[in-house]
């Protein structure tokens, strides 16, 4: 499926976002440009450190860039407006955390009627759990989860507000393959059903062929950007 | 009910120690405000009710001996609504197996009719019958000493006279509610004693017949106070009138007054200063508490919560925990004010007791807990959300790393590993290792200020009854005597030495200002009873001036140098001006001396004494009371020992147990504070202990990571501690002032010892709990959720 010709959801320019530590200034990222259209799925590949959590996280705006904008269709964020970056995460931004990040004093549902309690247009939590194959642990504390089944609840808070733009850091990171591949087809079928624009970060090669496209990070820096021709299925991956 | 809603709830319900101990230590605060402001409330309207059911006088005067048609002379004096006049004579009792002599004060009764002022309440029995003479009926408290019931009887001297006298009732009367002998400065139940009799039977022992020697005055509500009492004055003088006073120098209601003003000082100052400590405590635990939330707070900010959501939030917390807290505080507040009050009523005799407290203390103590609780996390949530959500999820770095001095020292390469984990934590956090400690201390210091109260009324129970004087009993006479009379004490059995005083009733006056206080003739070279300064020490009275206490001189607003007038309100009642020779300091009441000579000259009544002060051989003193029981013109003995043993006996069940109650919630503060840093210090390094755990460390060596850092925190707490709570006992005792009390700053090694004790007991105990839940530290658990 070729997005090209489709919407820009998000738009960001020169982003460049410095960690000041004492003395020492960490780039995270040294000036990044990047487009998501409407509906696209893309992966963000890259070695440990290269800035790809620092990036996902202005885009979602849960942080702010040191520099550069952010427009999501059309217009620009104002990044130094609490008020703005509120409601634009939660109207339009669903988050799925590199650590799950789930309340432990409330259950699966709970954890998901948290987000959906102030959400627009949100469906059922049961439904979004049911969407991530967990239709049946409803009732269960994170803490009576498996990491996997975490980490499953945490997509199913992130996509029960049928969000916009569904970022993911590493949805897979700490899953075994088989685990990982119900998560990435939740994730797809969100992405296809809703057409949620989506940008996902991973280590792992394999799973960049279930995107539209993949950009390459290293450094603080996009370093190259790849094209799909035709998606994989997550259920024809192995690794 | 919202997801958020829920949360709360299952927090809460979670951290219901720690929700207890916070709400404790806001209940200690409250519960102190609300027990302090309503015994007050209490004490002052039971004390209004008493004296407006039982018509207690406007104005007392005395005389030596008027004629019974001045009554209606004094009756017609302009503002007076009611006068009636009595007869009031002392006697001393012989009570059946008891050696000591009593002193009683003897009070008519009308011959007809109701008591138009001052009536009794009868708490047994009936008023006493004019026609039976030997009929009285005596106050209860003297009765209850003595076991008396209606139907008993005992032996009293009237002007020198044995009479037998009967029973018939109990009462108590608002002239008496604190009943103390002339001269006393404590109830002493067991020694003094009022009885009240038909006027014809107490005119007939006292030859006063058709005559009164006391009137008491009700005013009307526009009378002009000062011109009736010149009226008055006026009138009574030519029969050896002594000025007379307002209520507010009553002594029964100047006593009941000092101690309401007291309980309103004690209240204002100390519930105050705990409040205080307790709202800061409340606040320093409600933000490490919130801080703990940290991570939740930038999550609750991801998913789109407001910055006011996640306030309301928090605040809903805070407000559940403060309210059963305050609720807590008010329930135990109330009980302990009631039970306060109670307290009292064993010195201060009230025939019933109003304890009706009115919402103003609730509303105030509600309000400074809850209030103290908002804003600490309040400031605490405030600071989360001012973090990019991304911030916030992560873990608080430390605010800049460097390798410190410290760190680089020999002495960190001496320690293990687990040590040098708590110096680091410690070291990188430097303020929040200040204020856990500050938290602490400040539980030390309002223990140290509350036990302070033990040493400061031992040290001014040793000034003045120590040092200060040195007789074993003062003799008070009914009447004056010649100078001479002294050498019959001398010669009684068992006395070892005696010397001589005299009083003399006055108004002291410096221009507008007027203090009634009678002044103590002291002889030249007085080594039993000599004019006392708490730091100089004995002083002489130099002839020709008066010495003021330092209490006075305030009041009259006169320093060494300045003249006052005196109007004696005795004899001839001159009026002189004298010289204020010297200012000295005492703990209690706001006496003025004279050279004894000078001030007889003054009087013009020849070379006399009020009484004696004498020093008794202990193996005679049972002959000598004997003796002194059958001396006539004895108005009063007042012996040392029972002085020092009411005092303390008064003390111990007032301030004392006051003081009791601080120290118990100090506790309760101390406690709730160290649970709350010990409990939070582990949310907050579950995670970090628990890897720990799994990288090899012992149990041992996780509970000393943890616990060691909270025991260093405790050392650096206690003299931190001790300095200010030695500036809140010092704040408190300059604060605390009556006309009756001035308390010294005295505290001994062994009160710091104490609340350090205590503190470590405390430290020790909470370590001790949470010790047993860092062992069962569930370490799949805390790794997994990464709570
Ligand atoms: N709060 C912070 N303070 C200082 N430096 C930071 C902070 N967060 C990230 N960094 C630094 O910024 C750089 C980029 O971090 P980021 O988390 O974006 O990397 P990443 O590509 O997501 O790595 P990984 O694949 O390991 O998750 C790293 O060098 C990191 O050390
Ligand atoms: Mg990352």
């Amino acid at each position: 499926m070729e997005k090209d010709t489709s919407a820009t959801a998000l738009q960001a320019r020169d982003l460049i976002k410095i960690y000041r530590m004492g003395t020492v200034d960490v780039h995270a990222l040294r000036g990044v440009d990047v487009d998501l259209r409407e509906g696209e799925l893309v992966v963000l590949l890259g070695p440990s450190g290269s800035g790809k959590s620092t990036l996902l996280n202005i885009l979602g705006g849960l942080d702010r860039p040191t520099s550069g904008s952010v427009m999501f269709r059309d217009r620009e964020i104002d990044m130094n407006n609490e008020r703005t970056l509120n409601l634009y995460r939660r109207n339009h931004v669903g988050f799925v955390f590199q650590f799950y990040n789930l309340i432990p004093s409330l259950t699966a549902r709970e954890n998901v009627a948290l987000v959906t309690e102030i959400a627009r247009d949100p469906m059922p939590p049961s439904r979004a759990l049911a969407m991530v194959g967990l239709g049946d642990r409803l009732d269960h504390f994170p803490a009576q989860l498996s990491g996997g089944e975490q980490q499953r609840v945490a997509i199913a808070r992130a996509i029960a507000k049928r969000p916009d733009l569904l970022l993911c850091d590493e949805p897979t990171g700490a899953l075994d393959s088989k685990t990982g591949v119900l998560v990435l087809d939740a994730i797809l079928r969100i992405n296809r059903e809703l057409g949620t624009t989506t940008a996902l970060i991973t280590h792992n090669a394999v799973i960049a062929e279930i995107a539209n496209r993949v950009l390459y990070f290293a450094d603080g820096r996009i370093v190259e950007t790849r094209l799909n021709s035709g998606q994989r299925a997550p259920s024809e991956l192995a690794w | 009910m919202t997801s958020l809603d829920r949360k709360l709830i299952r927090e809460l319900w979670r951290l219901r120690a720690q929700v207890l101990a916070i709400a404790l230590v806001i209940a200690s605060g409250t519960a102190l405000l609300i027990m302090a402001l309503t015994t007050i409330e209490a004490l002052e309207e039971t004390t209004a009710a008493y004296y407006e059911r039982t018509r207690f006088a406007d104005m007392f005067a005395e005389a030596k001996r008027a004629p019974e048609y001045l009554g209606r002379d004094i009756a017609e004096i302009p503002g007076v609504r009611i006068a009636e006049t009595r007869i009031v004579e002392g006697a001393i009792l012989d009570m059946p197996g008891f050696s000591e002599p009593v002193v009683a004060r003897l009070m008519s009764l009308p011959e007809r009719g109701p008591e138009l002022l001052n009536a009794l309440v009868i708490r047994s029995g009936r008023l006493a019958d004019p026609t039976r003479p030997d009929e009285v009926v005596v106050s209860e408290p003297f009765a209850e000493a003595h076991r008396l019931k209606p139907g008993d009887s005992f032996d009293a001297i009237l002007r020198g006279r044995k009479r037998n006298l009967q029973v018939v009732g109990t009462a108590l009367s608002p002239e008496y509610v604190y009943a103390i002998a002339p001269g006393g400065l404590m109830p002493d139940d067991e020694r003094f004693g009022v009885l009240w009799m038909g006027r014809d039977a107490l005119a007939a022992a006292f030859d006063l017949k058709a005559s009164f020697n006391s009137v008491t005055l009700s005013l009307l509500p526009d009378a002009n106070e000062r011109d009736v009492i010149r009226r008055l004055d006026g009138l009574l003088s030519p029969f050896g009138g002594i000025g007379a006073y307002l209520r507010a120098d009553q002594t029964s209601n100047w006593f009941l007054e000092s101690e309401i003003a007291q309980q309103k000082n004690m209240s204002r100052i100390m519930p105050a200063i705990f409040l205080a400590v307790a709202a800061f405590l409340t606040n320093m635990v409600m933000a490490r508490l919130i801080q703990t939330e940290r991570r939740e707070i930038g999550l609750l900010k991801a998913f789109g919560y407001g910055n006011w959501a996640i306030g309301w939030h928090f605040a809903k917390m805070v407000l559940v925990i403060g309210t059963i807290g305050v609720l807590m505080g008010s329930v135990i507040g109330a009980w302990l004010g009631h039970w306060n009050t109670e307290l009292y009523t064993k010195f201060y005799r009230f025939p019933f007791l109003l304890y009706r407290p009115g919402p103003a203390g609730f509303v105030i103590a509600g309000a400074i807990s809850l209030g103290a609780a908002l804003a600490g996390s309040l400031a605490a949530v405030r600071s989360a959300v001012r973090l990019p959500p991304a911030e916030a999820m992560q873990p608080p770095s430390p605010p800049i790393y460097r390798r410190s001095f410290a760190a680089r020292t020999v002495l960190a390469g001496a320690l293990d590993e687990p040590s040098r984990m708590i110096l680091r934590r410690i070291i990188r956090w430097p303020v929040r290792a200040f204020l856990a400690s500050l938290g602490l201390a400040m539980s030390v210091a309002v223990l140290i200020m509350a036990l302070q109260w033990v040493d400061a009324i031992d040290s001014l129970a040793e000034s003045v009854f120590e040092r200060a004087q040195h007789q074993d009993a003062t003799v008070a006479f009914s009447d004056l005597q010649p100078i001479g009379a002294i050498r019959e004490f001398e010669h009684m059995p068992g006395v070892l030495a005696a010397e001589p005083y005299r009083f003399v009733s006055a108004r002291i006056n410096n221009g507008h200002l007027i203090e009634r206080q009678g002044i103590v003739g002291v002889p030249t070279g007085a080594i039993l009873s000599p004019v006392f300064d708490v730091e100089r020490g004995r002083l002489e009275v130099p002839p020709g001036g008066l010495m003021l206490s330092v209490k006075l001189a305030e009041l009259l607003e006169v320093k060494a140098g300045d003249t006052v007038v005196v109007e004696l309100l005795e004899g001839r009642q001159p009026r002189v001006s004298l010289p204020v020779l010297q200012i000295f300091e005492t703990y209690i009441g706001k006496p003025a001396y004279m050279d004894m000579a000078a001030l007889n000259r003054i009087a013009g009544d020849g070379r006399v004494i009020s009484g004696i002060h004498i020093r008794v051989d202990a193996s005679s003193r049972t002959a000598l009371l004997t003796t002194l029981k059958d001396t006539p013109h004895i108005a009063a003995v007042l012996f040392r020992h029972a002085a020092i043993d009411t005092f303390y006996k008064t003390m111990g069940e007032t301030i004392l147990i006051f003081v009791g109650f601080f120290v118990a919630f100090s506790m309760t503060l101390s406690v709730g504070v160290t649970y709350n840093s010990i409990r939070i210090a582990l949310s907050e390094r579950a995670r970090e202990l628990a890897t720990l755990r799994v990288l090899g460390f012992s149990r041992w060596e996780i509970s000393y990571i943890l616990l060691g850092e909270v025991g260093l925190l405790t050392w650096v707490a206690i003299p931190l501690g001790a300095v200010i709570g030695f500036s809140l006992a010092w704040y408190m005792t300059s604060a605390f002032e009556t006309e009756l009390y001035r308390v010294p700053l005295v505290l001994r090694d062994a009160t710091y010892g104490k609340a350090a004790l205590i503190a470590l007991a405390a430290t020790l105990a909470c370590a001790a709990i949470v010790r047993r839940r860092l062992d069962k530290l569930d370490l799949i658990a805390v790794l997994k959720t990464r709570e």
